[in-house]
């Protein structure tokens, strides 16, 4: 079964990519989307088998042996695997369903389901890892299928540089983690997760000398696998990737880039637990981290106009909380974070992608305004995911919306931790929990409230035009999406109200240790799930309090004062800019890294080989030659009397040489 | 003083030379090369037949008319060749036959 869940998505990717101009556009849809179906399925099957009790190893085959290395595949099925399973599976299954109706009118929509398809395989392979080499080769699968779909509009520039941005961005955490990879089989002579754990309390206090110090062993292997987990869940320093991928189709940034990849650094952390567990260190690193992402990532998503964008930086900000939760040893909270972010997360992607096919691939918000009465399912269910997204609830309670649920522990959890950062954390996501309120209904009111036309006044002149042009098309009536497209999302909004609810006992309360059993290490000392409970009463409700002041102003700014933005904007321009300007990262990474980038390639290209290897090598040689030619065929006349006087000169000297050296001999 | 070998050495470098030089120095006509071509046998012709003489071996007498022989059927073939090439090129002034010009 568990190889049907894994290999499944393989087969629908091998028969809509190779078969597809042959079978057709609706047999491709409905064969990759009937395989995600019956695998989301079993997912669930698994889910419930697991939960009760029966963990399974499903060994495949040897990949390779090479000395001491053995690498071999083998699907790992354990309550963390499962979790996944089920999370992949049913948001890559729903957005199959959904990208039928949303890319109904693209050409290459083949490629486009053997793409998914192909993606999930990745994802699977990635959860279902039973090595670190295994994870590795879903890690790069699911970053290569990342890069494919954000390009999937290859025609156009734009996807393609994000494209490659995301792949670049993310080398640069692969470099780590492949160095974590190395580390751990240098010290502990395996990669297999189950050796490296058993061989891992008796590294504690090891050191190792890297670049000209002297580490420990441990948090240097953690530091650097984190710094995988940090370039695939976007986080703070690696996240500029994120925002710009989402540029490719939105069905694929509901799945890769909010529900499932991203959400892949997340998994790695959990799932070497009993690493990290042990290197309290490396721990507040990304428990630091986090808060900062958590709290930057908010502050964006804030001024941004581009209703995906909006969702994408709180996509960034959503997996700073994850991190936070794992950092400061709850690793089931971040977890939980994360499976509850998928639906709602999964569910407001979608409901985007709504709108903008409703707008006519308009996606900036300040063109929208008033589609509630338009727009009534994807409004109600894009309601439903906002509740989540703010994390609305009662306090005290485990009643709420998704994100209340796994998102609020969290914070109390960052509260009570005595690890080193874990105090900042707790600063950054309750100030961030009041942003993403502010943001979440921001986007809501601007789109649905309000009448159309409402911001106009403040799109940019260059936008102006287009704006016009989308007068022009406002004679469309702007419909509701077909029904393929709206029952996805009626799930996802279930999910999203639900989710919380129906598996807090099972995920953080009394089930937990019966629920994830050895899936997730906890140290003798660990006792911050018991601990969090004893969270002041403030430190409680300070997350729903900063939601509602978020809310209010949010509210204040964009319903009832619509001037207030513009003005808060014009009273703080230095903030305003450095806001809109995303703190100014990606200006500082093209000074910093990509023109010295530049300018060292040009300098190779044009100084090293252009002038000295082809310089000194082909060009020259053949230059040379070229030159001895010439003067050779100049003495090619083709007049007689020259060739004549050549065999005379010829003939004299032959005599001269004969008489005075060829006689003596 | 009677007609010695070096007299018949000293006309035969005389017509040599002059057959060489009619050959570098003519840029005009092709039947003038022809022509020094045979000045230059003859100059051969004179030198063997002196020797011949001076040394009392008829083997080079035998020789020269050899040479004759051969002079007359090249002085044939490149006349037709001549010929030949004026059908096809219309002109046979030495400094239009460049057609080995690389």
């Amino acid at each position: 079964m568990y190889l049907l869940i894994v290999f499944l998505p393989l087969l629908g990717f091998l028969v809509a990519g190779i078969f597809g101009p042959w079978i057709g556009v609706r047999a491709s849809e409905y064969v990759t989307t009937g395989l995600l179906g019956v695998c989301c399925l079993l997912s669930w099957i698994a889910f419930v088998m697991v939960a009760g009790g029966a963990d399974a190893h499903v060994p495949i085959a040897n990949w390779f042996t090479s000395g001491k290395v053995v690498v071999n595949w083998a699907l790992r099925v354990d309550t963390l695997t499962a979790v996944m399973l089920v999370v992949v599976t049913t948001v890559s299954f729903l957005t199959h369903v959904y990208s039928i109706g949303y890319m109904a009118e693209d050409p290459s929509r083949p490629r486009f389901f053997a793409y998914l398809s192909l993606f999930t395989f990745a994802m699977l392979m990635l959860v279902t890892a039973d090595n670190l080499v295994q994870l590795f080769f879903g890690w790069e699968g699911v970053g290569l299928m990342s890069y494919l779909l954000v390009g999937f509009w290859y025609e156009k520039p734009a996807p393609n540089a994000a494209a490659i941005k995301a792949f670049v961005v993310n080398r640069v955490g692969d470099f780590g983690f492949l160095l974590g990879i190395f580390l751990t089989f240098y010290l502990t002579g395996s990669v297999a997760f189950d050796q490296v754990f058993a061989a891992a309390p008796g590294l504690v206090g090891k050191t190792v000398h890297f670049i000209g110090f002297s580490w420990d062993a441990l948090t240097l292997a953690c530091l650097l696998l984190f710094m995988g987990a940090m370039g695939k869940s976007a986080q703070f320093l690696l996240h500029t990737w994120l925002p710009d991928a989402m540029e490719g189709p939105t069905p694929v940034s509901s799945l890769i880039h909010a529900a499932t990849m991203v959400t892949a650094g997340v998994f790695m952390v959990a799932r070497l637990s009993p690493l990290f567990e042990l290197s309290p260190a490396a721990l507040s690193v990304v428990t630091i981290v986090g808060g900062t992402t958590a709290f930057f990532a908010a502050t964006i998503a804030g001024v941004q106009m581009d209703i995906k964008k909006v969702v994408a930086y709180s996509t960034c900000s959503q997996l700073g909380y994850m991190f936070v939760g794992l950092g400061v040893g709850g690793y089931s909270l971040g977890v939980f974070h994360l499976f509850t972010h998928a639906f709602f997360k999964g569910l407001l992607f979608l409901c985007c992608g709504s709108v903008i096919t409703a707008m006519h691939h308009e996606q900036d918000m300040r063109a929208m305004g008033g589609l509630r009465k338009e727009l009534p399912v994807t409004f109600w269910t894009m309601m439903a995911g906002a509740l989540a997204l703010s994390a609305v609830g009662i306090p005290f309670t485990p009643i709420g919306f998704a994100g209340f649920v796994s998102k609020d522990p969290i914070i109390e959890a960052a509260f009570v931790s005595h690890r080193f950062g874990a105090m900042y954390a707790f600063l950054c996501a309750d100030i961030a929990a009041g942003l993403t309120a502010f943001y979440t209904w921001r986007l809501m009111f601007m789109t649905f409230f309000g009448k159309r036309g409402d911001w106009s006044a403040t799109l940019p002149s260059a936008h102006d035009g287009h704006g016009h042009e989308d007068h022009g098309h406002g004679d469309h009536p702007v419909r509701e999406s077909p029904l393929v497209m709206l029952v996805p999302l009626i799930v996802l909004a279930l999910g999203a109200t639900f989710a919380g609810m129906a598996f807090r006992y099972l995920f953080i309360g009394g089930g937990h240790d019966g629920f994830w059993r050895s899936s997730l290490f906890l140290g003798q000392e660990n006792d911050i799930l018991e601990r969090m409970e004893t969270a002041p009463w403030l430190v409680s409700v300070s997350p729903t309090l900063a939601m509602l002041i978020g809310t209010g102003v949010a509210y204040y700014m964009y319903m009832v004062d619509r001037a207030a933005p513009a003005r808060l904007a014009a009273e703080f321009p230095p903030l305003y800019r450095f806001l809109v300007h995303k703190w100014y990262f990606d200006e500082l990474y093209d000074f910093i890294f990509v023109r010295p980038a530049f300018a060292i390639g040009r300098l190779f290209w044009k100084g090293g080989d252009g002038a000295i290897i082809d310089g000194f090598g082909p060009d020259g040689v053949s230059a040379r030659v070229l030159d001895v030619t010439r003067n050779a065929v100049r003495l090619q006349t083709g007049y007689v009397y020259h060739y004549a006087f050549a065999m005379l000169l010829g003939a004299a000297a032959l005599t001269t040489w004969y008489l005075f050296g060829g006689v003596t001999q | 003083m009677g007609i010695g070998l070096t007299h018949y050495l000293t006309l035969a470098a005389i017509v040599f030379t002059i057959g060489i030089a009619g050959i570098i120095l003519n840029h005009k006509n092709i039947i003038i090369i022809l022509m020094s071509v045979e000045l230059i046998l003859l100059s051969v012709n004179i030198n063997l037949i002196a020797f011949s003489s001076y040394s009392g071996d008829l083997t080079g007498q035998a020789f020269a008319l050899f040479i004759l022989t051969v002079a007359a059927a090249e002085a044939a073939i490149g006349l037709a060749i001549l010929v030949a090439y004026y059908r096809n090129r219309g002109s046979i002034a030495v400094e239009d036959i460049n057609s080995l010009k690389g």
